[in-house]
């Protein structure tokens, strides 16, 4: 779109991009650990069922999807593969990191081996707490991130500075 | 991009966990298929190599470690209360069959044994534990097979089970409700009336799950005659649980072993299968899950009344001595040994987890089969990669 990238997008027209934008995520789900179960719960549940959220769980590919959902311990023989379909996702993309481990280490922030959260290697959007959060709680991470997307402003995210991650 | 000091971290570690597969990639002599770390087939984080020559499988190689966390290392700076938190989630689809035997080796180091009430409450979440479990395999299972309906009954049911735990401990699957000589609370008004009755509905799942899953016939021709593993191996690879049932041996720890739990109370069959293959062991867990059920209402429906904690003291401190205490979980035999030296925490605790061992026939029994029928053959063995890891 010529006109994102030049930075004159009319404001009507963000608005409806990124309401049509919200509504259709598709969700790259990385399940780790316990809260796979929780995230798989969410998806699959009939009680919870994340797909009247606009969100669509299982696409083949990362390099078809939108968001990625760390949900688990990120160990640090881990981190290169999570960083590398990170990187294999189209922007622009989202990432909700759910449950104590992906946030900060979890109960294992003293192991040797747990890398002590996934925003060492990928920037995160929404984290969603808890160990393991119910899938409640990530239904209201995806709320929160729907928000955030539907403020954002386009040419902003389109012209942005490459993200550098510390 | 700047190149920070993580992201040279993370491109050594890369390089590092390359460096383990100790395979050429380009051969003459067949292809090299990598399944994993993350692939929904592998219930995690395994990863497994695998040489094929057209169809056929010449040899795999499973490759772990990529959900290690320490926790032998870890349990060696916790409290034994600490340490039930963390052990929850060695195996997270049955969080308190974890915890029973670690308590149970504290215990027997400690001389204290855990009232009949606490025997039997235990007992009952172990076994709801272990249907919460078999519920997943069992729509786990068909997911495997391509077929996606399944799971979603499985986790509708599932929940029922979750809902019960979570009303008495506030967690839903990880209640880390079991303390050193008891329980942490009694049980809720009505509990045990609901609990039967949610034990009927999983029955009722059972039935469904027979008929939906099982009688299939392209479940049947795809688990059937796939991967047979005959009695001598699986005790040669020290397979536990129901892979080793599947294959005609009759060996359950909760009937054989005398422990403080309240399985010598109820009235359970053993299930044993001769046939060894993919559909005997998926057939074996969905019968397992039955008597679980059976032994839940049994024990609900006898409960005795009483205290639910033995008299321990508030700050505890685990005599001097070794212990070793093996319980039957979902997946086999689950148990810690335990060497205390007096202080507050242990000084060494080996974790013996059934998946570890499960995993190690994987290159004996995957050579020679197909490529689709890796996938059967992993989904029938079934592991937990916290469990195989820890
Ligand atoms: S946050 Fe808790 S439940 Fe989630 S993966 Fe970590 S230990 Fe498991």
């Amino acid at each position: 779109m010529g006109l994102v990238e030049s930075g004159k997008l009319p404001k009507p027209l963000t608005q409806l991009l990124n309401t049509s934008r919200k509504y259709s995520l598709w969700m790259y789900q990385w399940g780790l650990a316990c809260c796979a179960i929780e995230m798989a719960a969410a998806m699959a549940g009939p009680r919870f069922d994340i797909m009247r959220l606009g969100v669509i769980p299982l696409p083949a590919s990362p390099r078809q999807s939108d968001l990625l959902c760390v949900s688990g311990t990120v160990t640090d023989k881990m981190v290169p593969a999570v960083r590398r379909l990170w990187e294999q996702m189209p922007d622009p993309k989202y990432v909700i990191s759910m449950g104590s481990c992906a946030n900060c280490g979890g109960p294992y922030w003293d192991s040797y081996s747990v890398t002590k959260g996934v925003d060492q290697v990928i920037p995160v959007d929404v984290y969603v707490p808890g160990c393991p959060p119910r899938p409640e709680a990530l239904l209201e991470g995806v709320v929160l991130l729907q928000e955030r997307i539907q403020n954002e402003d386009m040419a902003d995210k389109w012209r942005g500075d490459p993200i550098v991650v510390s | 991009m700047t190149v920070t000091e993580s992201e040279q971290l993370a491109y050594v570690a890369a390089k590092a966990a390359d460096a383990r597969v100790n395979v050429e990639l380009e051969t003459d002599d067949g292809m090299t298929l990598n399944i994993g770390p993350q692939h929904p087939a592998t219930h995690g984080t395994l990863r497994i190599v695998a040489k094929l020559d057209g169809e056929q499988v010449l040899w795999v190689e499973p490759i772990m470690g990529y959900m290690h966390r320490g926790y032998e290392k870890l349990v060696e700076v916790r409290t034994y209360p600490q340490i039930t938190t963390l052990v929850n989630r060695i195996d997270w689809l049955a969080a308190s069959c974890n915890e029973v035997p670690f308590i149970l080796a504290a215990e027997q180091l400690m001389g204290v044994e855990a009232p009949l009430r606490a025997q039997y409450l235990r007992t009952i979440f172990h076994e709801m534990g272990r249907i919460a479990h078999l519920t997943m395999f069992l729509g786990d299972m068909g997911v495997q097979i391509g077929a996606l309906t399944p799971m979603f009954y499985a986790m509708r049911d599932r929940e029922f089970v979750l809902n019960q735990t979570e009303s008495v401990s506030g967690g839903r699957f990880h209640p880390n409700f079991n303390r050193i000589g008891g329980l942490k609370d009694d049980i809720p008004k009505g509990w045990l009336d609901e609990t039967i009755r949610i034990m009927r509905k999983m029955e009722a799942f059972c039935d469904q799950m027979e008929e939906l899953l099982l009688g299939n016939e392209i479940f049947e021709q795809r688990t059937r005659g796939i991967g047979i593993i005959p009695a001598e191996i699986a005790q040669q690879y020290g397979l536990t649980g129901a892979n080793l049932r599947a294959s005609g041996v009759d060996w359950d720890l909760r009937r054989d072993v005398d422990s403080p739990m309240a399985w010598k109370h109820a009235d359970f069959d053993v299930i044993t299968h001769t046939d060894g293959d993919c559909y005997a062991r998926t057939w074996v867990r969905l019968q397992e899950t039955r008597e679980a059920c059976k032994i839940v209402t049994q024990l609900c429906e006898d409960l005795p009344a009483g205290p639910i904690m033995a008299k321990v003291p508030r700050i505890i401190k685990v005599p001097a001595g070794e212990a070793y205490v093996a319980t039957e979980n979902p997946l086999g035999e689950m148990g810690y040994y335990v060497v205390s030296q007096g202080d507050l925490g242990p000084f060494r605790v080996k974790i013996r987890t059934a998946s570890f061992h499960n995993i190690s026939i994987v290159p004996w029994v995957l050579r020679g089969v197909y490529v689709p029928d890796i996938i059967s053959i992993l989904g029938s063995l079934y592991f937990i990669l916290g469990d195989i890891d820890r």
